[in-house]
């Protein structure tokens, strides 16, 4: 009922292509943009722009990133934390040696930078397939933290290691308060999200999910497969590079080599698993649980008055949230995009089930 | 499998299970706050963070993952300390401490969480933070001056942050890693002699691969350019179970000493490889946070010999025998009795010593009440504990005095070291004081570069 299409006649081609073409869909994304836009600014307060919303937004666009990549391109990566790492060391480097570019100009120099990283670490794409690419990307992983933390000109040679800068200004707005901050991140997120959606469904989006569904079936109806999984590469690093400048810059402020490990990795790849592969509202939902539950989970004690030891909640923390993981995946193995979408389908026949 | 029913299963549950939430966080929270308050012998001594009387302190800990053997007695110290205070004192010239843990699993990310879910809390908001951890000083150092709430880094953080004109809000007291690597130099030097007599000698820097092994490495460069000694710097990668290569190095460059930068599960294990090498662990010098028995005991009888730098070392003072008699014997400690004066128990304790002392130099100026973090900044910078002091801190023989300025935020600039028998650590040296000579200078130049890159100000102590 809520859902149904029935009536929206498509007259022209214009429509038919548009970004959604359901009338419902368009209400639903303009409610996410008015509570994004607006109803979060007036009601969250400090801690929840710091710990959750920024962080929630930035991580949605490295997962969305990664997503182009392993959703639609179907390569595995684990090099995630790398390339978050290349846009923000990057970014850095461009800031203080060419203090004249716009700190807006140096996160995209940043996304840049990890591109050129993805293209060359994506070469062996062309060869290996699956868990081996996996693998491949691991190493560029243990390169970058090796890199940052050894090749001191990176660190602008700072005795720790360890980056400290200042809050970024752009378009002559110094972006210094946690609502500021927000808004920035958001912003970044709806503009790449939009990207992502178009490239997605355009060709070089349909390139990638035949690549991904059969390579060898691609190649004979004419994709080049170089062109798809370099290109997959190229875009998904820079989405990634540009999320990495935006954590470092953004959220951290101040960050060691250390930041951008393996377990970020990790934690973007869940996030794109549980989220749901190849679907961009599944970067978002998967960047939402994998950073919010945990936090969630080590408040519950106090919010319910239940008095144990932190310690207790920290491992009943990590107890839970791995069993959760482990419920949805059994419950909904394509992710919570999937469950989203079962809702929609439900919604579209309710209250009248056949 | 029948995903509509299960989905419509869900749909049933959901509303129920949010509702449920509701009202059980509704009437729990009523009967916590009984809970906490009520029983006779808790009474006073945990106070409730909403009560609007008392003074809000924050502690960040780590009692899970790779370094909760270190993190809990630390943890374990720390509020023994603060809930003694309230159960011997009855607070702070009357004014009750309350406090709230928040488990960061010596993450930056998480810690900075816990910063920003404890910073209003409280009547006043938090009074000061200790992270616990370099890399989360380094991160918090950025937003302590915006929130204005100081930050008491005891033995740690950023060494060049003892510059109060640059770093108003941060106060590594009681020595920073620059420190302890010039006291530990001093000794060599002594060992040998003469500090002249390192010439051409060879030491060896083992260290965490994190900003906290990294931070005394350019002093370390220094001294070595100055002393003509080689430095031989071998990074060990987190959280330091695995490091064959570090010691299959020092094997065959047969350094004359290895300092040991090292914290959690790293140190016990370099003392084990050490042995494995056959490297004298009588020429191993630790870092103070490599020289408590979690270090040592694991590796049994090979750690016999080994010395480390010291903040504070084992053992029981008066201040000990309170707590037990107080908290212990109520039921009341935080951690177990026998953790009551083992090294990180009492590095725990004199750090809240210091955040206590900090906040009753705060109330002589502002008056016997809650304060808000700028008001104990005051109270830090102008922090005197003397000989009489500690003697009523019931820590004498523990505390060496520390006097605190706008300069010089770290207070004291001596250390002992310590020396594990196989039993106990026993003191083996006397307090030896750094050369602020060397030191002074690289503060200055770092913090300069600091506030240019940071863009500010290197004369907040002029106004």
């Amino acid at each position: 009922m809520f859902y149904r299409e029935a009536g929206q006649f498509k007259t022209s081609y214009k429509a038919d292509q548009a970004m959604f073409p359901i009338f419902q869909d368009k209400i639903f994304v303009a409610i996410w943009l008015f509570i994004g836009f607006v109803v979060v600014p007036m009601l969250a307060n400090e801690y929840m722009f710091r710990a959750i919303f920024i962080p929630v937004i930035i991580m949605a666009l490295a997962a969305i990133g990664l997503n182009l990549l392993v959703g639609y391109c179907g390569q595995v990566s684990l090099g995630s934390g790398a390339f978050m790492a290349v846009g923000a060391y990057a970014a850095y480097n461009f800031m203080i040696r060419v203090p004249e570019l716009n700190p807006l100009i140096c996160f995209l120099l940043g996304g840049l930078s990890a591109t050129a990283v993805g293209v060359i670490f994506g070469i062996p794409s062309l060869r290996i397939k699956g868990f081996y690419l996996a693998v491949a990307t691991l190493a560029l992983q243990f390169f970058t933290d090796w890199t940052f933390s050894r090749i001191d000109w990176f660190t602008n040679y700072t005795p720790s290691g360890s980056i400290a800068v200042r809050p970024v200004e752009m378009l002559g707005v110094v972006f210094d308060s946690p609502m500021k901050k927000y808004f920035l991140c958001l912003v970044f997120l709806v503009i790449f999200t939009i990207i992502g959606t178009n490239i997605v469904r355009g060709r070089i989006g349909r390139a990638w999910m035949a690549t991904r569904d059969m390579d060898v079936a691609a190649e004979i109806i004419g994709i080049r497969p170089v062109f798809a999984k370099l290109s997959a590469f190229a875009v998904s690093s820079f989405f990634i590079g540009v999320a990495g400048a935006l954590w470092a810059f953004v959220h951290l402020g101040s960050w060691e080599p250390l930041a951008f490990d393996i377990n970020l990795s990790f934690s973007i790849l869940f996030m794109v698993i549980i989220g749901g592969l190849g679907s961009i509202v599944g970067g978002m939902l998967g960047a939402a649980f994998i950073t919010l539950l945990p936090l969630f989970l080590n408040q519950l004690p106090v919010w319910l008055g239940i008095n144990i030891s932190t310690a207790m909640i920290s491992h009943l923390e990590f107890m839970i949230f791995g069993a959760l993981i482990i419920f949805f995946l059994a419950v909904e193995p394509l992710g919570l995009a999937r469950i989203w979408q079962i809702t929609k389908e439900k919604l579209r026949l309710w209250p009248f089930p056949h | 499998m029948n995903y509509g029913l299960l989905f419509r299963a869900l749909l049933i549950c959901v509303p129920l299970a949010i509702s449920g939430c509701g009202q059980d966080s509704g009437t729990d929270s009523g009967t916590s706050g009984e809970a906490t308050g009520m029983p006779s012998n808790a009474a006073g001594v945990i106070v409730d963070v909403s009560d609007a009387n008392a003074q809000f302190v924050p502690v960040l800990s780590y009692r899970t993952g790779a370094y909760a053997p270190n993190g809990a007695p630390v943890a374990n110290g720390f509020t023994d300390y603060l809930k003694l205070i309230n159960a011997r004192d009855g607070g702070i010239n009357g004014v009750k401490i309350s406090f709230e843990e928040c488990e960061t699993g010596y993450s930056t990310s998480r810690s900075i969480e816990c910063y920003e879910r404890l910073k209003g809390q409280g009547p006043t908001g938090a009074a000061v933070f200790n992270p616990m951890s370099t890399g989360a000083t380094f991160a918090i150092t950025e937003k302590a001056p915006v929130d204005k709430i100081p930050l008491i880094t005891m033995g740690y953080g950023r060494s060049e942050s003892r510059n109060g004109g640059v770093f108003p809000w941060n106060f590594p007291i009681y020595g920073t890693y620059w420190t302890a690597a010039d006291v530990l130099i001093t000794h060599l030097g002594n060992i040998n002699g003469d500090i002249n007599n390192l010439k051409g000698k060879k030491i060896a820097l083992v260290y965490h691969d994190s900003p906290f092994g990294k931070e005394p490495i350019p002093l370390l460069e220094k001294r070595a350019e100055m002393l003509g000694f080689e430095l031989l710097s071998i990074p060990v990668t987190h959280p330091g179970v695995e490091q064959k290569s570090a010691w299959i190095q020092i094997r065959k460059q047969k350094p004359d000493y290895v300092l040991l930068w090292g914290w959690g599960v790293m140190n016990s294990t370099a003392i084990k490889e050490a042995a494995g090498v056959r490297y004298p662990r009588d020429q191993m010098f630790g870092i103070w946070w490599a020289g408590s028995e979690p270090d040592v005991k694991p590796a049994g009888a090979d750690a016999v010999g080994y010395q480390a730098v010291s903040m504070i070392s084992s053992g029981q003072a008066r201040v000990h025998e309170d707590a037990l008699s107080y908290l212990y014997d109520n039921g009341l400690g935080s951690g177990e009795r026998d953790g009551v004066g083992e090294v990180l128990y009492n590095v725990g304790l004199l750090n809240a010593a210091l955040v206590v002392e900090s906040i009753r130099t705060a109330q002589s100026k502002y008056g016997e009440k809650p304060l808000t973090g700028e008001e104990v900044r005051w109270g830090i910078e102008n922090l005197d504990i003397s000989d009489e002091a500690i003697e009523i801190l019931g820590l004498t023989g523990y505390m060496y005095p520390v006097r605190l300025s706008c300069l010089d935020h770290e207070g004291k600039r001596a250390a002992r070291l310590h020396r594990w028998n196989g039993e106990s650590w026993e003191y083996s040296s006397d307090w030896i004081s750094a050369d602020d000579s060397v030191i002074q200078p690289m503060v200055k130049s770092a913090s300069d570069t600091y506030a240019k890159e940071a863009g500010i100000s290197t004369n907040a102590c002029d106004s």
